[in-house]
């Protein structure tokens, strides 16, 4: 008998994944880096097609409110002058006005689905925010020119008449359709979902210990909040409100519906005079000539840019304040 | 005999406390109506806006004289808070009462099977339909899906299973992603695709940026399913002897199932009804064309903004009927995504 050869060889044990697992692993990582990808070439092919406006008009791009082309009968550029502050001002105006009208509705109303309602009711309110958030932008903007503009032009009407004296709320000359007001108004119905649900999240994160604490000393719900909850959600909600701008700023059919765009920088809310970059796109669109295509372009990219910034700045708010809690 | 002790609830209202909140109301609705009725204010306006100042008014004022300044407080905060509430739920009513009231009427058999290659918006409105519009956006939507629904899972099985160095930039980067305007998204098509490629509208390129905008939607929902998967379930894959692969495709992905089929169907409810991107590449055809990969297809929200802006009341009757077409299947879109993960995640 030969005990020699029974042993089997010592397999090898090693930490190296086998070759499935890093194919599995190259895909996998391939594939979420697909948003790097997508969003860099959003702004390399959108930089790329605008480059030769941006280069002609240097700052005036975006310091300057004229935006007008003559061309020849055979198509070519005689004159040009793009401008978009105008527009930029009337963007940065709605989404402002929209987010000053949702933020305290939204605040109060994620208040009361967390601390107020009954179960019954928090279940049936959730599922129609989140709804809400999923309608598209089409509906808002049909429902609004048709059925809330008169209503908000009326609205326009009594806060120019009782604090016309400030100068944001003066009307010269006297004409209140299609406002930034009424797109403010429009926009603010659409970003209340949003702004109430992140704002929701943030306040069922309250610490309950101290919640109960508080309670316990003696405090009526609203000292509680005060005590607890706001302390706890501040910068949660105000990235909430972030949240919800930059999706205002990025708002293109609700908005064309409801507001009359003018090249012409316009600060008074109630005047029906505004603008907006994503509606000047969809505007100018239709009868551009490739030259003018390319200044649209560059406009999407400063779109692109600024909805980014803000956006990235709520996520970071939103996120640091998950964290530190206690 | 035994007798059972009823549980006693001294935080439940008594019938004199519900009594005296509806007095309360009727108090506030009565002193509404007198105080526009004295002054010279009119509208539904002065009505709600002094009725919910009478009505913070007379509960902070009985909350002060019974309880003190805190407990008025308390009383004025409560009513502000209900008033927020109300106000969200409004609009939602308003917009679907009045789309159902304007577009029942635009609601006829025939719609589902004829296209508008026959008539024109301003037609009366039993002649042509929106089945254009339909196969349209539901081939557009497919497509999307095609493409959108492995990207969405890839980068959310990265976030969860592999979780690598980029993990953090990633997340970033899709929570960016999804703040992305429509606009900018139809745009970027239509200078990268578009204008250097195919140089003409199609179905192709309304799906290629209906992509861009779901893949966030998956993408993050699925991140949050695949998160709520126990560990236990991979660890047991594991120590089975099976490879991370084989641990993802044969436990965590069945286990997650419902919960996936609910990331798709909201990324889909986010898309179906996205007008810009649309816009700006299909072309919206007036003929049902099968092929997405040539020539000009209409789709829902592209009929519905040619009808608005056609602007007679046939026209008109048209796009509301659009819109109610389109809010019911972004409803049943969203009732299946809840009933589906309201079952969560199987154990």
């Amino acid at each position: 008998m030969s005990n020699a050869t029974l042993v089997p060889e010592a397999r090898k044990i090693s930490t190296e994944p086998r070759r499935s697992d890093k194919v599995f692993r190259g895909i996998v990582t391939t594939g979420g880096l697909s948003s790097l990808v997508i969003l860099g070439l959003i702004a390399l092919f959108l930089a790329y097609r605008g480059y030769e406006v941006l280069q002609q008009e240097g700052l005036g791009f975006i310091t300057k409110a004229e935006w007008a082309i003559t061309t020849d009968d055979a198509g070519n550029v005689l004159e040009s002058h793009f401008g978009l502050s105008a527009m930029l001002v009337g963007t940065i105006l709605c989404s402002l006005v929209a987010v000053v009208i949702a933020l305290p509705i939204s605040v109060f109303s994620a208040l009361f689905l967390n601390f107020y309602a009954p179960n019954w009711m928090k279940k049936i309110l959730i599922a129609i925010v989140d709804m809400m958030a999923a309608f598209p932008s089409i509906l808002f903007g049909i429902w609004g020119f048709l059925v809330l503009m008169p209503s908000v032009e009326y609205w326009g009407k009594l806060i120019n008449k009782y604090l016309g004296w400030i100068p944001l709320f003066e009307v010269k000359p006297y004409f209140f359709t299609r406002s930034p007001f009424v797109a403010g108004v429009v926009l603010a119905i659409m970003i209340i979902p949003i702004i109430t649900s992140v704002s929701r999240e943030i306040f069922a994160q309250a610490p309950l210990d101290r919640i109960q604490a508080a309670f316990a000393l003696g405090a009526t719900r609203w000292a509680m909040i005060k005590a607890v909850v706001i302390p706890h959600g501040r910068s949660g909600v105000i990235g909430g409100a972030m949240l919800g701008l930059g999706r205002a700023m990025g708002e293109t059919v609700a908005v064309y519906t409801v507001l009359n765009i003018v090249f012409q920088i316009n600060w008074h809310v109630l005047l029906g005079a505004g603008g907006n970059v994503a509606s000047l796109i969809i505007l100018k669109f239709g009868e551009a000539s490739p030259y003018e295509i390319k200044a649209l372009m560059a406009a999407g990219l400063i779109l692109f840019l600024l909805t980014l910034v803000v956006n990235a700045l709520a996520n970071v708010i939103v996120k640091s304040t998950g964290k530190s809690g206690r | 005999m035994t007798t059972t002790a009823a549980p006693t609830k001294p935080w439940a209202k008594s019938p004199r406390d519900r009594i005296r909140d509806f007095a309360f109301a009727i108090l506030a609705i009565a002193f509404s109506y007198a105080f526009v009725g004295v002054t010279a204010m009119k509208g539904k306006l002065a009505y709600a806006a002094i009725l919910i100042i009478a009505y913070a008014l007379i509960t902070g004022v009985f909350a002060f004289v019974t309880r003190g300044g805190p407990a008025a407080k308390d009383a004025v905060i409560k009513s502000c808070v209900a008033i927020g509430a109300i106000l969200t739920v409004l609009p939602i009513a308003s917009i679907i009462f009045t789309v159902l009231k304007n577009g029942l009427p635009g609601i006829h058999l025939s719609m589902f099977t004829t296209d508008m290659s026959m008539a024109t918006p301003t037609d009366p409105i039993a002649t042509g339909g929106l089945l254009h519009a339909i196969t349209g956006t539901l081939t557009m939507v497919l497509l999307a899906l095609i493409m959108s629904v492995p990207i969405g899972i890839l980068t959310a099985l990265y976030l969860t299973e592999i979780s690598g160095k980029f993990a953090g930039p990633i997340r970033f980067l899709v929570q960016a992603m999804s703040g992305v305007p429509s606009i900018v998204a139809g745009l970027f098509i239509l200078s990268a695709v578009l204008y250097p490629i195919t140089k003409a509208y199609s179905g192709l390129m309304g799906a290629l940026a209906l992509t861009i905008l779901m893949i966030p939607t998956i993408a993050r929902t699925s991140e949050e399913v695949l998160r709520l998967i126990p560990n236990d379930l991979r660890e047991a894959g594991t120590a089975l002897g099976g490879t991370q692969w084989r641990t993802v495709a044969m436990i965590v992905l069945p286990a997650a199932r419902s919960g996936l089929m609910t990331a798709v169907i909201l990324g889909i409810a986010r898309i179906a009804g996205e007008t810009a991107p649309i816009l700006l590449l299909t072309g919206g055809g007036d003929k049902i064309n099968p092929n997405a990969f040539n020539g000009p297809m209409g789709s829902l929200p592209y009929y519905i903004w040619k009808s608005f802006n056609a602007g007679s009341p046939e026209a008109l009757t048209r796009a509301w009927a659009g819109l109610l077409v389109l809010m019911v299947l972004i409803l049943i879109l969203f009732t299946a995504a809840r009933a589906l993960s309201t079952r969560k995640v199987s154990k």
